[in-house]
Formats: structure tokens, sequence, C-alpha cells
């Protein structure tokens, strides 16, 4: 029999040289006579360790790693084939501490399989959760996943199963489910981590979600800055459509259901929902008033299920194990799990599923294990580029939606942003506003005008030009942002600015908040 | 190198018709017009435009709209340097002003002898592995300046 050993083709294990890892792999084995057999897995999510490389043994996997080009020979003189010690051995990978103290439902499959093997995803319980929603009433598999505490993982956190019933409760000829994968926060990757390495897991939740609010098309909407990702979804999705899991009767029941894969073209702004489906419908990005929900009216007008990835992959193991199993991880409010991604200046960078509640510290030190320049650490943005930065005394907050929301910070999409003591936080609120300025799509005057002129007062306050008056005027524009933007691109930008203000007043040279300076 | 095709109506309107049945076909014809040029040329917007019972002014406000839709020839390589928090937190602005003296370029520039253009970008989605760029589609993580500048140095001597 020959050997099985696994490269991950993920983007990030590719960005640190996997293809020329693989490469050296068969050319070493073909050298030397050995029959082995190359697996291209996706992501283990320990990023920091890519590529790593695994093979199976006795049923377990010796994971090696990071693994370069120029030591794959050494590794086959090493006998690593057989397990043989190396000082890239780490030991059998599931054993591996950061790997061990992870919950991983959603992530269960991702860097065990093949991301494109149909055969592989079934054997490792996929296409469970959709034979058992075939079983099911429409009605019953809402209340499974509402049940289960499902929040929206894209960032707003709102609970999936009510907005299944109000698609469900909709009376229309055609509706939609629409898989939100425009994943632009910097700090997370999650999304293209799932696509890359389990693509089946979203298609099922996608499927799953079509027969439970009676959807016969899905769409994919894919940022183009993830190339990767949207190749494999799309193989993933001709391969399900071949083997009958999607097309006019899924798995052979009497539900139709298909899905298609949209690319987007550089617009963080159709991260926001209603650009999304404009964007999808072949217009310009930019927001839809709400109301009406895009649950009542959505795509082109039709009642529309719009989720994050993450939300849809975690639906098939919430209808295979049930929605108690699911919720009895978390904490409060936040059920499930939480696929924390370390990002940044961090040491052993990647993604941790992990149930909610850890705190911040305990992620970024012992999992993350601090700064990757060994600098010592000065703020944290967590949840992407509209979300707050935290200071070193913050770093007890849980990862939580409510706790992280009651320091004025938004938990989002999962990320975490490290920055070392060389961070200028006048510099950080900056480069929000000028964000801001650069996606904003233009639809209303507080967020296009504001955001512009935001990063003028900023650039005025760092110059210490007339400071007081600039920061009493940016206080203003914040609030203004905040209570009058029509989404939260324009609504939420206060947050890393005031954040940066309240918690690193002295990058502004301003005194601290509360205490009093006299304007002369 | 990336391998665009030159200019060709013909070709263009090929794409137009390929795509032109899909629902929402906006985006599908242009990602198509820019997989083949690297560019949309303003020669085949009024095709597009009757394509899909558009007014021009329509297609090219979605054009401006969204930063991937160039509107002039890319240089043989295209450069993505992502300057996004993460990348920020190590580094990449000293990368990318190294970059652009390099290349003697503003953002979105070609260099002047036709070899790279540079472009920002917000998130690869390798936030874990930064500073990270993209060199003709191919994602590279952990990027320092010196190994930057001899990919660049490479394409331009």
């Amino acid at each position: 029999m020959s050997e099985r050993v696994f490269v991950p083709c993920d983007a990030a294990a590719l960005s640190v040289g996997a293809d020329d890892v693989a490469a050296a792999i068969h050319r070493e084995a073909d050298a030397r006579g050995f029959d082995i057999d190359l697996i291209r897995n996706g992501s283990r999510g320990l990023l920091y360790l890519e590529p790593l490389v695994e093979v199976e043994l006795l049923g377990q996997r010796m994971a090696y790693g990071p693994v370069t080009e120029a030591d794959v020979s050494g590794l086959f003189d090493a006998d690593f084939l057989n397990g043989g010690a190396h000082r890239l051995l780490l030991g059998p990978t599931e054993e591996l501490p950061l790997f061990a103290r992870q919950t991983r439902l959603t992530f269960a499959r991702c860097g065990i399989t093949d991301p494109l093997s149909l055969a592989d995803y079934i054997e490792h319980r996929g296409y469970r959760g959709l034979q058992r929603a075939l079983e099911l009433t429409p009605a019953a598999i809402v209340d499974e996943v509402a049940e289960s505490g499902l929040r929206g993982r894209g960032g707003a956190g709102f609970p999936t199963g009510i907005k299944w019933r109000t698609v469900l409760g909709e009376t229309a000829e055609q509706k939609y489910i629409v898989c939100n994968a425009d994943e632009g926060d910097s700090g997370t990757f999650a999304d293209r981590m799932l696509m890359e390495g389990d693509p089946f897991c979203l298609i099922e939740g996608m499927t799953i979600a079509g027969i439970a609010v009676g959807a016969t098309m899905g769409y994919i909407y894919i940022r183009s800055e993830y190339p990767h990702a949207f190749r494999t979804m799309k193989a993933a999705i001709a391969i399900a459509r071949e083997s009958g899991y999607l097309g006019a009767n899924v798995a052979g029941s009497a539900h139709a259901f298909d899905i298609d894969v949209r690319l987007g073209a550089g617009a963080y702004i159709c991260g926001e929902e209603t650009a999304l489906l404009e964007s999808l419908e072949g217009k310009k990005g930019v927001i839809r008033p709400r109301p009406p929900l895009p649950a009542i009216s959505g795509l082109f007008g039709k009642p529309t299920v719009v989720n994050n990835v993450l939300s849809l992959a975690a639906v098939p193991f919430i209808l295979d194990e049930g929605a108690a199993a699911y919720a009895q991880h978390g904490m409060g409010r936040s059920r499930g799990t939480n696929p924390v991604q370390l990002a940044g200046n961090i040491k052993r960078g990647g993604l941790y599923e992990l149930p909610f509640g850890l705190t911040l510290r305990e992620a970024i030190y012992d999992v993350g294990g601090g700064t990757a320049t060994g600098r010592p650490l000065r703020a944290v943005q967590v949840g992407g580029p509209l979300g707050a930065y935290f200071p070193e005394s913050l770093l007890d907050t849980p990862l939580d939606y409510e706790a992280i929301a009651a320091e004025k910070g938004l938990l989002g999409h999962g990320g975490i942003v490290v920055f070392d003591d060389t961070v200028d936080m006048a510099k950080q609120a900056r480069f929000a506003m000028e964000f801001c300025a650069i996606e904003s799509c233009g639809k209303c005057t507080p967020c296009r005008i504001g955001s512009t002129r935001g990063t003028e007062v900023i650039d005025k306050i760092i110059a210490n030009n007339q400071r007081l008056a600039n920061l009493e005027l940016l206080d203003d524009l914040c609030n203004l942002l905040t209570d009058a933007s029509l989404c939260q691109l324009g609504g939420l930008t206060p947050y890393p600015v005031l954040s940066a203000l309240r918690h690193f007043p002295e990058d502004f040279d301003r005194p601290a908040v509360g205490t009093q300076e006299k304007t002369s | 190198m990336t391998t665009h095709a030159p200019w060709d109506y013909d070709r263009a309107l090929h794409l137009v018709r390929e795509h032109q049945h899909v629902t929402g076909a906006l985006l599908p014809i242009l990602h198509a017009l820019l997989d083949e040029f690297g560019y949309i040329d303003s020669r085949v917007i009024h095709d597009v435009a009757e394509a899909l019972n558009l007014s021009r002014a329509e297609v090219v406000g979605v054009i401006n709209f969204y930063h991937d839709f160039r509107q002039s020839p890319p240089g043989r390589h295209v450069l993505l340097v992502c300057r996004a928090e993460a990348c920020q937190s190590m580094g990449c602005e000293t990368l990318f002003d190294q970059l652009r003296s390099r290349l003697a370029v503003e953002n979105g520039g070609t260099s002047a002898d036709g070899a790279v253009t540079l472009e920002s970008v917000y998130c690869l989605g390798n936030c874990a592995l930064s500073p990270a760029i993209m060199w003709d589609g191919h994602l590279y993580g952990r990027m320092s300046p010196d190994r930057a500048l001899a990919l660049v140095g490479q394409a331009t001597s």
C-alpha cells in the first residue's frame, strides 16, 4: 500500500510555498522509488506552521512543519514516511496542544479531507445533515436551527433561525439563498479557509437552507481577492451537480436546488448584504435603505436568505447532531463555537475554532503566543476595519458578542489583529477614516463626505493645528456618522477612530478622557 | 507574466454574447473582459449596454464603481500589495513605499518600461502570514521588502 502524504492546497499554505513542497515530495519519492499517494488537503488552520506536511501512519497523522522545498530531501533521509525523527517533526497532528484544545464543529473536516473528493466528504459525516433535513418539514428544519442558537457569523450576530422563519413565511414563486462570501475584513480568512478546505459543507448548508425556506436557487458571492476559493467552489458545485446533490432532485428527493458562484470586483461595501444583492443583480454595490428587509424583498425583489459562509457551514452539523449538540457550547447568548482568527503581528497566527467565552488575553497569549516581533503588545483590533482597538488593559474581555459590545467594540467576523508598540494609533485612526472614504458607496452623505472630512480633521490634529477645536469636531463628526449613516460602513467607522482616541490619547497628544484642559 | 490578449473587438463582442443571458449579467461580462484583456476597453461599452438594455451611463457607472475594473491595459505583471490592518501591523507600508520608489509609480500606476502595475488592495485574506502580496495571481505571505524587490527586479531587468 502506498503511503498517504498530505500537503495543503489552501491559499495561505500556497503563499509560503506549499506547491513547491508538494512538487519536491513527488520528485524525491520518484527518485527514491517510493510509491506515495500525495493528497492536497485543506488547512488545519495552524497557519504559522504552513506548509504543514502530514503522513498517515496507522490511522493517525504525523505532522512536520513548517516545511520548505529545501527540507524535503532531508525529510526523506529521516524516513518521514514512517514518522522518522526530524527537527521539523511536531508529533501527531490531533495531539498538538493548539489543535487538541479546539472544538472543531464547523471546521471538523477542514484539513482532513481532500476538498474536492465527494467520497471523502461523505465518509466524514458529509450529507448526513441533508439526509435528516429531508425527513423533516421545512418548519422543523427552521426550528432546529433556531434552537441551536446559531447567530449570523458575518458580524451582526442576528439569529439565523429568525431570518429563515421570515423567508419561510413569505409566499413567492421564487425565493433565494445568498451566501455572503465577501469576506473583506482585514484579519479574517475563515470563509476562505472553509471554502478552500471543505466546499461541500457550504453547499450542503445552502441546500438545507433552500429546502427549509422553499428556495430553489442559491448564489455564492465571493470576493475577487479570493481566486482560489472561487475555483474550488466552482469545481465542488460541478461535482455536487453531477452526483445529484444539486439539481432538479436533490439527493433523489422531490426538492430542486442549484447554486451559482459569482465574483465580486474589489468593493468592500459589497459585504453589506443589500449592496451585495445590488451587485449580484449587476449594478453598483450601493446599499438599499431598509425596510424592506432582504428576507421579504431581497434578490430581484424576492424573499432572500442572506447568510455568511460560516453561518451556512454550521448548519450541516446542527441538522446532523441536533440543535442541543451545538447549543451546549458557548456562553450567554453566544452559542456554539467561534472560529477565532489570529492575525497581524502574532507569533502563532491561524484559525482556531473555540467555544465562545475565551478572553482576548487567552486567545492572544495562550493560543497565539504573543507578538511575532517579540515586542510588547500595544493594541488589538477586534472585528475588522470597523472594529474597535483594545488596549492591553481590556484584554480580559471575553470573546462573546455582548461582552465585546459592552466595551464599545464588535466581535464581527472573529478577526483579531495584533499590533506591537511601534504602532501609531493616530495613524490607525486616520486609516479608518480613509478606508471609509475609499470604500464608501456614496449613497448617504455622512459616510461619503464625512469620511473625507474626518481624514482631514485627523490630519490637522496630528499636525497640531487647532488641536482641541479639531478633536471636538472629530467627536461631533463621529456622532453624525454613527447616527445618520445608512449602513454600518459609515455607522461603525467611528469605532476604531473613537477607541483609538479613548484608549491611546497620548498618540493624539491630547489629555486623557475625563481630565480638563483649558482652551485658550 | 499575466496572459492578457491584445484588444480584439470581435473577441470582446463574443464574450459579451456568451454571458449576456445569465442573471445579473453585467459583472460576469465585465469579469470576462477583464480576464481576457486585463482591462475594460471603452470601445465595447456601447455593445455591453445594448446587450443588457442599459444606458451607457449605467455601464460606465458600474465600471467606475468597482476597483477591479481597470480602464487601461496593465503592465506585463500585476503586483497587488495588501495594505489593510493586519499587513500594516507587519510593515506593509514600508514594503509598499519601497516598491513605489523602485518602480517610480504611484498607486495604480505602471512602471515606465511597461513591466509592472502596482496596486493597493484591502485584504488578500492571508492575515496570519502578513505582509501579503499577489503577483500575477499568485499569493505570497510573509513578504519582505527584499524578496518583493527581487521579484520586481526579475521582471524589470
